[in-house]
């Protein structure tokens, strides 16, 4: 272990690809890890999984450790909260970074409780305070009100859960070169208290959230779930995705919380966000603010989301919509 | 199958942005906006009281806080709970979320017979999300996070459904467990009538350090693993131009000259 570690990435594989968070994670801890004149290291657990600790390389990481084990083929919370533990006592590092994933949320606070640190969830943006060589965790508090930023006082290592999509990657270099090695864990029978019965993926139809260039929102003003087919049809002319707020979840117009943007759903930051019959709760705001261009149409001339938005239309959206996507499909020659 | 909820009292989290305050690192509680139970509590209450309803059992909601924070417990009980208990003690006081959670276990290890330990997926103020997994460690028990569905297969064997981001997955889970609860869960119910009226009857007891032993050392300010260095209001304001026209028809076509001369689509 003669790597000098200053900050370790716990990595997630999918098939043996890393994923979209594990290459934001190598993006920021090049960073911290470049603040620290340390190396960034990443661990990656799983089985066969060689080939993902060799993208780990090209997207940033100095080395690669692989806990790479048949009994760790699949995630199970207790076994990978023994794993990443064990990683990190063995290669010490002075920052642990993982995603604000499944697993994330699953085994920070335990790793952290195991390592006798203390956990900061669902960052936005850490930074190595340069005199105290301290990390910085910057997170969003009372519901995207606030933003606090929070420092671990003396127990090490520094241990953050990061936001998805909060943080940029490298673009993959491939002539960056670093060592793949495995990392011996060991996996007691008897930690094992939980069992995965099954993995279900809803498909989504039509391009993901996170991944759209534009998206329609719509919040408790859309009424129904009809209301939202309108929505479907308008993201489709644009070749956007339609969000939501938490309201429509909860009164059971969309089916699922997979579309939900803000602090308790997902961030995003399309070039167009046109948001519907949204009031604009904090809680919302906190996860389309960094659109590059926000337009809101609410009937309600008060609604806090005109504050925060580029354009605006008082209007009642049943009204504008439909005369709106035919404009926008005259306009994109459809 | 006996239940323990752990639940918070918070600042309301549907008051008025321009209510929010604060200063000198610190929020100014509004005037005249009473706190609220934690949403996502509420709803780790709603998965307890579906879970009692469908096998039978007790629930008993616990706090960390105030003589105040008895109020947080009777909505518990108002909504369906079998007991309450308040943790109240000048030791307590300032602990953070690892603090909590270990104040949490040295009680619920004291209450008889549990099976089941509740959390909601994080707290509505601080949002870290840390006591439901830290207490777990605590009480050496199996955690799963944001559960959605729990169904007892036997005496011991939980069935979860959890939310995963696009999806689910299910897990089996060896009782007693500890379980965050989601938002999927969706609204839970509003009190009863009569479940206030037996809620205001109902006798809540106090528990100090003395009924729990925490060592504190572990505990209160002077235990915080973490120091905040600033806490501010995020600037997010923009100036909204509003698109004029008479009829839906025209402002329909201004806004889509506009977005289109942004290039945006």
């Amino acid at each position: 272990m003669a790597q000098n570690s200053a900050v370790l990435i716990c990595g997630e594989q999918e098939e043996g690809k890393i994923t979209a968070i594990t290459k934001e994670l190598l993006g920021v801890g090049k960073m911290l890890a470049e603040g620290l004149d340390g190396n960034l290291s990443a661990l990656i657990i799983g089985s066969d999984i060689r080939e993902s600790g060799e993208e780990a390389i090209l997207y940033g990481a100095d080395n690669v450790y692989l806990a790479d084990d048949p009994l760790l083929s699949e995630y199970n919370p207790d076994s990978y909260t023994a794993a990443i533990t064990q990683a990190c006592q063995q290669i010490g590092p002075s920052v642990v970074l993982l995603g604000h994933t499944t697993m994330g949320r699953d085994v920070a606070g335990r790793v952290a409780f195991r390592l006798g640190c203390f956990p900061f969830m669902n960052c936005i943006n850490v930074d190595m305070d340069p005199d105290s060589k301290t990390l910085v965790q910057t997170r969003s508090v009372y519901g995207g009100n606030a933003i606090a930023e929070m420092v671990s006082k003396d127990s090490r290592p520094q241990l953050a859960t990061i936001k998805p999509r909060a943080m940029t990657p490298l673009e993959p270099d491939s002539s960056r070169k670093g060592e793949v090695e495995n990392i011996k864990v060991t996996i007691d029978d008897s930690v094992i208290r939980t069992k995965l019965v099954s993995t279900t993926k809803e498909e989504v139809e039509g391009i993901k959230i996170e991944d759209a260039e534009v998206i329609i929102a719509g919040g408790g003003g859309i009424g129904d779930a009809e209301g939202f087919q309108l929505l479907q049809d308008f993201a489709k002319i644009l070749g956007g995705a339609v969000g939501t707020t938490t309201v429509p979840y909860d009164e059971g117009w969309v089916p699922t919380t997979s579309m939900v943007i803000g602090d308790s759903g997902k961030t995003v930051k399309p070039d167009l966000y046109i948001a519907v019959g949204i009031r604009g709760a904090s809680q919302h705001i906190a996860g389309c603010s960094e659109s590059k261009l926000i337009v809101a149409i609410n009937k309600d001339s008060d609604a806090g989301m005109f504050k925060v938005s580029d354009l605006g239309v008082i209007a009642d959206y049943r009204k504008v919509l439909p005369p709106l996507i035919e404009e926008c499909k005259a306009l994109l020659g459809g | 199958m006996n239940i323990v909820v752990c639940v918070k009292q918070v600042l309301d989290p549907e008051m008025p942005t321009e209510k929010f305050r604060l200063k000198d690192n610190q929020v100014i509680p509004p005037e005249g906006i009473p706190l609220v139970m934690n949403p996502y509590d509420a709803q780790a209450v709603e998965a307890a009281l579906r879970v009692k309803e469908k096998h039978g059992g007790k629930i008993t909601a616990i706090t960390v806080g105030t003589d105040e924070s008895k109020e947080v417990v009777r909505r518990a009980l108002a909504m369906g709970a079998d007991e309450g208990i308040v943790l109240y003690d000048d030791a307590f006081a300032g602990s953070d979320s690892l603090a909590t959670a270990y104040i949490l276990a040295q009680a619920i290890q004291k209450i008889d017979a549990f099976d089941l330990v509740l959390c909601g997926r994080e707290a509505a103020d601080w949002s870290m999300g840390t006591v439901g997994p830290v207490l777990a460690e605590r009480l050496n028990l199996p955690h799963i996070s944001l559960a959605k569905d729990i169904e007892l297969l036997d005496d011991n064997l939980l069935k979860i459904e959890r939310t995963i981001p696009d999806g689910h997955q299910v897990f089996e889970v060896s009782l007693p467990a500890v379980l965050t609860v989601s938002n999927e869960i969706g609204l839970p119910r509003l009190p009863t009538g009569m479940g206030i009226v037996s809620a205001v009857r109902k006798e809540i007891p106090v528990w100090s350090n003395q009924d729990i032993n925490a060592d504190v050392s572990l505990i209160g300010a002077s235990a915080e693993g973490s120091n905040l260095l600033n806490l501010s209001i995020p600037e997010r304001g923009r100036k909204c131009e509003i698109i004029g026209g008479e009829a839906p028809e025209e402002v329909a076509g201004n806004l889509a000259a506009k977005l289109r001369a942004a290039g945006v689509i």
